[in-house]
């Protein structure tokens, strides 16, 4: 069937913001989308909140909305542009939903648009639990028996019925509290009790358990003609009972024969044609009996997902271009495979490698939150690794993941300890592999942590290697072949020094003397069967490397790895746009990097693609293999950065700032000299080794001080002190996070706004991008705080010396390249606080704000050209700074992971949280920032009750923006302290009881309501509370938490108060419109 | 665990060194390579295998060891078997042997550990090629010697070696309970379990199977779907089909080049027009070739479960299993009765041809075992064919 006619415009939803559950796959399949839809002459629109992404960039949508993914939102948009057709399948759960709502509240069919990929019926069939099971049921699938409850005699039948264990789960709970695994009777009577009192219509669910089974999924494409094919199966090696996001997962699946395969793959289709997903992608969930082989049906998704983008980078199919390509009207047979040319879409990947998929947590930066893992996602990001054998592409999964693990071995596991196994946690493996190499067998192991045995029998190689290595004595005593035999079962060379007691350097040196060096093959989609066009390469230790010789200039870029916090999309943004850019530049580009979710990882982006870990090791071997004019670090984030020095130190060529010159700039003790010798004005700061030094250093520079270790990601283990006492808490409990390096103590500037300035510098030439304000001040981690193009309160002066300081650290530190520098205004002191001679993450930010592409033009200037060949080029404008002559304002908002880790304290800090960020773009600044607070999914209301309790210190800012709230028409409510002030200055405020002042109980005559309650009630619509302190159960800590978990927007500080009261104040008043970014930056005038 | 030295060496000279697993023995045969990601088991006791030495691209092998309801037929029929990674546990509910303990017993020898992808690639790029496989020589030499000095598949009548010598009938109580459950869950044309299962009750229509290397899941699904079958050795004539009062005949699967199946093509032109037929890989071509058709010899064959097949009648894609080396000549249908109803869309060589009314056949496996489960419509289009078939007389063009 050929390509729709009756289309024209269409358009794309993005998933917004990264948040846990949904991070940049959804870029990739945008992107993928939007190239498709525009190449086959379709006009499309797009709307999506989050600037860091590559669909985003004005080139790849006719009209790029930067709006919030609301209903509200896109409606104004559908208003506006009149498309034919909403595509809502490749933007996650977000574009779903929204979806979903435009067509429920009529608004598609009142603007005459069409949604396609998958209707509205099927989402529904797929979404609603209730109406799944009877879909699947009349489709003739196995679910998990189940049966309603109204009574606690009726659950204890049912569960008799069903057989022990059971799940409880209470009808229309939100979050899915009350429900819990029951094994026997007693403990099924309370959990039911409970459940029924909880649900609102006291009814609970019982459910057969499925915990422990195996788990897997197919993810499959179907088209117009009813062709469906499965492009990839994927087994979860932790069993049922672990959200798969948090699996470590292997493509393709591995225990099932044939006949167990093809069943599944006909339930598969069968899924898919019962739900009803016309064209597209769908990925469905099984779980399997280990004993009797029954195999249920979990849930489908019909739509793209992050598997989808898993199974797309496991096979080279690229699921994305494809869906879209079958939701304007292609069959399967009349796309051509991309990778061999030769054949059609129409057919199922053969893949002749193992890949392994472990997902990555930072657990480190919520110490309150439960490590245990269940059926709620709680990490932030993925790397993927291709070996040609489970072992070795487990390997090299773990060593890809930067938790400074060479490969799978760790802590050792006794016979004791066996239950550990059986808890799924971040370590769960890497202990199955410490229970084996203490002796206990794969049937012991697979029994304890219910992991099946062929997997714990790959593991139990891996450690049967690591014993004979030990057993060997020396490198030299094990010789080639014990080597490669061990190379082969994925081990680093960094694992082996470690185990020969020798450096890295000697085994790499040792190893590649006897020609044991990698061997790089191709994946392909048709395992060989057919000659291969795209270079997409992974590296094993075998006979044939594949990797054709090419005498092009080439340039290596490495990425950004695993998503986590402080390091995400931004990074990837870069390295991407460095490949654009330098493509362009006739340069062959080379593209290094481990993470499945990503537009760098996608095969097109570059001339080359390496999916391999981000380490020394596997990096040289690439640098080897290619032999690049040069390596590009500065646009990953911290993860190439890392490798600079030594990769400079083997002689690999790195383009643009030295690594001398990162190092200048991330060596507090360097950088501070050079400030010094500059004359920039900085705040006082000294350097710890110890307890006693720290206190010396904050006893000479003063209260309160800003503490952290001297190389720092995404402020980790960054705090404020306010005395003495924390200062040497701090030091005992932080001290060893990097022991190699010591403890940064500055003054901390109080009150202080804090200003970024992203600049390029050529080694003549200053270009700075954007002059960035933020809205909290100083003390909140940059990456946390919301902040502002242009600067709203800076004068013109101020942002001259802003960009004259910049200029000077650029210029001293030999920087070509970006520069990221943070600075403290306090009345008419600009302080420089750090310096990062690389991209930050507000790179895409501002180049989303105004029109320049930053990391093009840093890739080019790494690359030899200079600012003024790019202005002839017209890819920098005229002019020294980027943010004048720019007509609107664009506010960025970070969004925090808090509702996925119950009981943290939602206090901003030092220490970066959260996960993504999204852009709100308005010519008024409160409309912008209203813009912004929507897209991270804060609801500021236009009407009701505010709730304000403020620290001491803040009470007489507070006035103000509380009676600019009595004006507009809110009811106030305040704690005793603050509500006295408030009345005095005339504000009306009710009072409310504090949690502390009473004991813990539900309400009832003799505990009066108190603020907590009213939150829960949902009759408060806004809470202001700015902290006491931080980490003590204290009533801000109730007030916060309460918030978050009946999703009550909660502002922390007085800035974002006033940012807040002018954003409520603009929606109250303004006409709040939309505008494509496109129409924006047409209007920037330099 | 002790590693025995193994050999896989290419007629042309190429040399593979590896750990040998199964038999301790020297094979010769040709090479190949299957893309299944599953069914190695399956593919071991295809009939159709038989004189091949099968390299697996699939890299994890063994992972689910090996029961006697997967087995295709009594035996093994691969020359030796190549791997990248034998598994040392076999994890399956199912699995009643390991895969190298079952080799071994039949005396089959296998090397693991060496590259699979170079050497499936090689066969991409130079062809199908004699080969020796050995796990007690240790002599490259000599290897690449029995190699080149090895019968080759072209002019080979392998159906003859690996036929049944004797008549016996296929019944419902012989069908695996594996073949119902893959059928009942198979696409929207599989009839429903119950329904099935009442037909097995009641088989509706007597058929003769001729085995020129039969695959048992072809006669559990023919079982499966209403007949009753009898199986007859590839040396039937037509004469004695027909004093046999079968309503329709069935062109097993084989090994290798149909054109020296001489006394099957001369069985089939005279079934053809008396009784309707249906063939599947061999069968196909043998009917092809009693039509007039010609056959060649594909560079390096089509093996794996993953090949997109159009059918125009159903204007629709299979996803089919495929494992042949031989192919029909798409040219030289034209000037037959025949027309071409299936083609493969990767290469667009001839997966099915069609006398409407008088026979049909495709090139690929519609029985999987291994593979989709997406062209059992097949099975029951013979009962429509047989449904409504009346004798006529076929043009042969010779």
């Amino acid at each position: 069937m050929p390509r729709r006619d009756d289309l024209h415009k269409i358009l794309v939803i993005g998933s917004g913001p990264i948040v846990i559950g949904q991070a940049c796959e959804f870029d990739y399949s945008g992107v993928q989308a939007c190239k498709v839809l525009r190449a086959e002459g379709y006009s499309v629109a797009l709307v999506n909140s989050n600037p860091a992404t590559i669909m985003t960039d004005p080139e790849f949508a006719d009209a790029t909305y930067i709006e919030p993914i609301t209903a509200a939102y896109v409606t104004k948009v559908i208003e506006r542009e009149k498309p034919d057709a909403i595509l809502p399948t490749l933007g996650g759960q977000t574009a779903l939903n929204v979806a979903m709502e435009l067509a429920a509240s009529g608004v598609l069919e009142a603007n005459g648009v069409e949604m396609i990929g998958a209707g509205s019926e099927s989402i529904r069939r797929a979404e609603d639990r209730r109406l799944f099971k009877e879909t699947m049921t009349a489709a003739g699938l196995d679910l998990p028996r189940s049966s309603f409850a109204y009574s606690v005699d009726e659950a204890l039948a049912a569960a008799e019925a069903l057989g022990y264990p059971v799940v409880i789960r209470p009808s229309y709970v939100m979050g899915g509290g009350g429900s819990g695994v029951v094994t026997e009777p007693e403990a099924l009577k309370t959990i039911a009790a409970e459940g029924l009192r909880l649900s609102s219509i006291g009814e609970v669910l019982v459910e057969e358990s499925i915990s422990g089974w195996k788990e897997f999924e197919l993810e499959l494409m179907r088209d117009r003609n009813d062709n469906v094919v499965v492009v990839c199966s994927i087994e979860n090696v932790d069993p049922m009972g672990v959200h798969t996001g948090d699996s470590i997962t292997v493509a393709p699946a591995m225990t099932l024969t044939d006949v167990e395969y093809q069943g599944m793959r006909d339930d598969g289709a069968r899924v898919m044609r019962a739900i009803g997903v016309e064209t597209g992608g769908s990925n469905v969930q099984f779980a399997v009996h280990p004993e009797s082989g029954r195999r249920v049906v979990i849930e489908m998704n019909p739509r793209v997902s992050r598997s989808s983008a898993l199974a797309s980078k496991a096979t080279g199919f690229p699921i994305a271009k494809i869906a879209a390509k079958l939701a304007v009207g292609y069959s399967l047979d009349e796309i051509p495979n991309d990778i061999t040319h030769q054949t059609p879409a129409s057919f199922e990947p053969s893949i002749d490698y193992v890949v392994v998929k472990i997902p990555r947590w930072t657990f480190e930066k919520f110490p309150a939150a439960d490590p245990v893992l269940g059926t709620k996602m709680k990490s932030v990001g993925e790397a993927m690794a291709i070996g040609r054998t489970f072992a070795e592409a487990l390997q090299k999964g773990f060593r890809s993941l930067e938790r400074d693990w060479h490969g799978i071995a760790g802590d050792e596991v006794t016979e004791a300890e066996l239950g550990r196994l059986g808890i799924p946690t971040e370590g769960r493996l890497r202990a199955v592999y410490g229970a084996l190499f203490n002796g206990m067998s794969t049937a012991e192991v697979a029994r304890a942590s219910k992991i099946d045995p062929w997997f714990v029998e790959q593991i139990a190689r891996i450690a049967d290697m690591r014993k004979e290595l030990e057993a060997a004595g020396s490198l030299g005593d094990c010789g080639p072949d014990l080597i490669r035999r061990a190379k082969r079962l994925g081990f680093s060379d960094h694992e082996l020094s470690e185990v020969f007691k020798t450096s890295e350097d000697v085994v790499r040196a040792t190893r590649s003397g006897w020609g044991l060096v990698p061997t790089y093959k191709t994946v392909d989609t048709c395992a060989a069967e057919f000659v291969a066009e795209t270079p997409y390469h992974y590296s094993t230790y075998e006979d044939e490397d594949e990797v054709t010789d090419s005498t092009r200039d080439k340039v290596l870029i490495l990425g950004s790895g695993p998503n986590r916090i402080g390091q995400g999309i931004e990074f990837d943004y870069c390295c991407v746009h460095a490949a654009f850019a330098l493509r362009d530049a006739g340069f062959e580009t080379i593209m290094l990097n481990c993470n499945p979710e990503t537009v760098s990882t996608d095969y097109d982006t570059s001339d080359r693609l390496y999916f391999e870990p981000l380490t020394f090791e596997d990096v040289m071997n690439v640098v080897e293999r290619e032999r690049p004019a040069g390596v590009i670090v500065q646009l990953g984030g911290q993860t190439p950065l890392k490798l600079a020095t030594a990769l400079a130190r083997a002689g690999v060529p790195i383009f643009g700032t030295s690594p001398d010159a990162i190092d200048r700039a991330e060596d507090r003790e360097r950088f501070g000299a050079l400030l010094a010798d500059l004359r920039l004005p900085h705040p006082p700061n000294g350097i710890a080794r110890s307890v006693e030094e720290a206190r010396a250093v904050a006893r000479s520079i003063g209260f309160p001080c800003l503490v952290r270790p001297s190389y720092v990601l995404g402020g980790r283990a960054m705090e404020i002190v306010y005395e003495e006492d924390s200062l040497e808490r701090y030091m005992r409990t932080a001290a060893d996070v990097s022991p190699a390096h010591p403890v940064l103590v500055d003054r901390f500037l109080e009150g202080a706004t804090e200003v970024d300035c992203d600049a390029i510098f050529d080694g003549r030439e200053l270009y700075v991008g954007a002059v960035l304000e933020h809205i909290e001040e100083a003390g909140i981690h940059s990456g946390d705080s919301a902040c502002v193009v242009p600067p709203f309160s800076l004068g013109g002066d101020q942002v001259e010396t802003i960009a004259s300081y910049t200029e000077a650290i650029a210029s001293a530190l030999g920087v070509v390249g970006l520069i990221n520098i943070q600075f403290a205004v306090k009345g008419d002191e600009v302080s420089v606080i750090e310096a990062n001679p690389r991209a930050s993450r507000t790179v895409p930010f501002v180049s989303k704000a105004t029109g320049v592409p930053l990391a093009k033009v840093a890739a080019r200037v790494m690359a030899g050209a200079s600012l003024a060949d790019l202005r002839a080029e017209r890819m920098v404008p005229p002019g020294r700074i980027g943010h004048e002559g720019i007509p609107h304002t664009a506010v960025k908002e970070a969004v925090m992971p808090f509702e996925r880790f119950p009981g943290v304290d939602t206090v901003l800090g030092p220490e970066m949280r959260s996960t993504g960020e999204v852009m709100g773009i308005d010519p008024d600044f409160g409309l912008a920032f209203a813009k912004a607070e929507a897209g991270a999914g804060v609801r500021l209301p236009t009407k009701g009750t505010v709730f304000v309790s403020v620290a001491n210190r803040d009470k007489r800012s507070v006035i103000f923006p509380a009676k600019r709230l009595h004006d507009l028409g809110f009811d106030l409510l305040a704690t005793g302290g603050t509500a006295h002030v408030l009345e005095r200055a005339g504000v009306p405020v009710k009072i409310v009881g504090k949690v502390s002042d009473q004991a813990p109980a539900p309400p009832s005559p003799a505990r009066p309501i108190n603020v907590v309650d009213l939150i829960g009630e949902g009759a408060i619509d806004l809470v202001f509370n700015t902290p006491l302190g931080r980490g003590a159960r204290t009533d801000g800590y109730f007030i916060r938490t309460a918030s978050v978990e009946a999703g009550v927007p909660c502002v922390t500080t007085m800035a974002g108060m006033f940012a807040a009261v002018q954003a409520i104040e603009a929606l109250i008043c303004g006409d709040v419109g939309v505008r494509p970014l496109q129409a924006y930056l047409a209007e920037v005038r330099r | 665990m002790t590693r025995t030295p193994a050999i896989l060496a290419l007629e042309d000279g190429t040399t593979f060194r590896g750990e040998g697993f199964g038999a301790f023995a020297t094979v010769t045969g040709e090479a190949c390579f299957n893309t299944s990601m599953t069914g190695y088991q399956e593919v071991l006791t295809d009939p159709s295998y038989h004189g091949q030495i099968v390299a697996m691209t699939a890299t994890q092998i063994g992972n689910t060891g090996v029961n006697a309801a997967d087995d295709q037929s009594r035996r093994p029929w691969v020359a030796g078997f190549v791997v990248r990674d034998i598994s040392g546990i076999e994890s399956s509910w199912r699995s009643e042997n390991s895969l190298p303990r079952y080799l071994e017993g039949q005396g089959v020898p296998g090397i693991a550990e060496i590259d699979t992808r170079k050497l499936t690639r090689h066969l991409r790029d130079r062809g199908a090629m004699r080969a020796a496989l050995s796990t007690e020589i240790d002599d490259a030499d000599e290897l690449i010697d029995r190699a080149r000095t090895s019968r080759s598949m072209v002019g080979l009548d392998l159906a003859g070696e690996v036929t049944t010598t004797e008549a016996y009938g296929w019944t419902a109580e012989m069908v695996s309970e594996r073949a119902l459950s893959g059928f009942a869950a198979g696409a929207e044309t599989a009839p429903a379990t119950a329904a099935l299962l009442q037909r097995l009750e009641r088989p509706r229509r007597r058929i003769a199977a001729i085995d020129f290397g039969l695959k048992r899941n072809i006669l559990d699904l023919l079982v499966s779907s209403g007949f009753d079958v009898t199986v007859l050795p590839a040396t039937v004539t037509a004469d004695e089909i027909e004093s046999g009062d079968y309503e329709g005949v069935f062109l097993s699967n084989g090994p290798g080049d149909p054109e020296p199946v001489e006394y099957g093509i001369a069985t089939v032109r005279g079934v053809l027009g008396r009784l309707p037929v249906f063939g599947i890989c061999l069968g196909h071509q043998i009917l092809a070739l009693a039509l007039g058709c010609e056959t060649y010899k594909l560079p390096f064959g089509h093996r794996g479960g993953n090949h997109p097949v159009r059918c125009s009648a159903r204007d629709q894609i299979e996803i089919t299993c495929q494992n042949h080396g031989f192919a029909v000549d798409p040219g030289s249908i034209e000037k037959t009765t025949a027309h071409l109803t299936h083609v493969n869309l990767n290469d667009g060589t001839v997966e099915g041809i069609e006398v409407p009314g008088v026979a049909y056949s495709v090139q690929y496996h519609p029985e999987s075992g291994p593979g989709p489960h997406d062209s059992r419509y097949l099975f029951e289009s013979f009962g429509d064919l047989i449904e409504s078939f009346e004798p006529s007389q076929i043009e042969v063009s010779q």
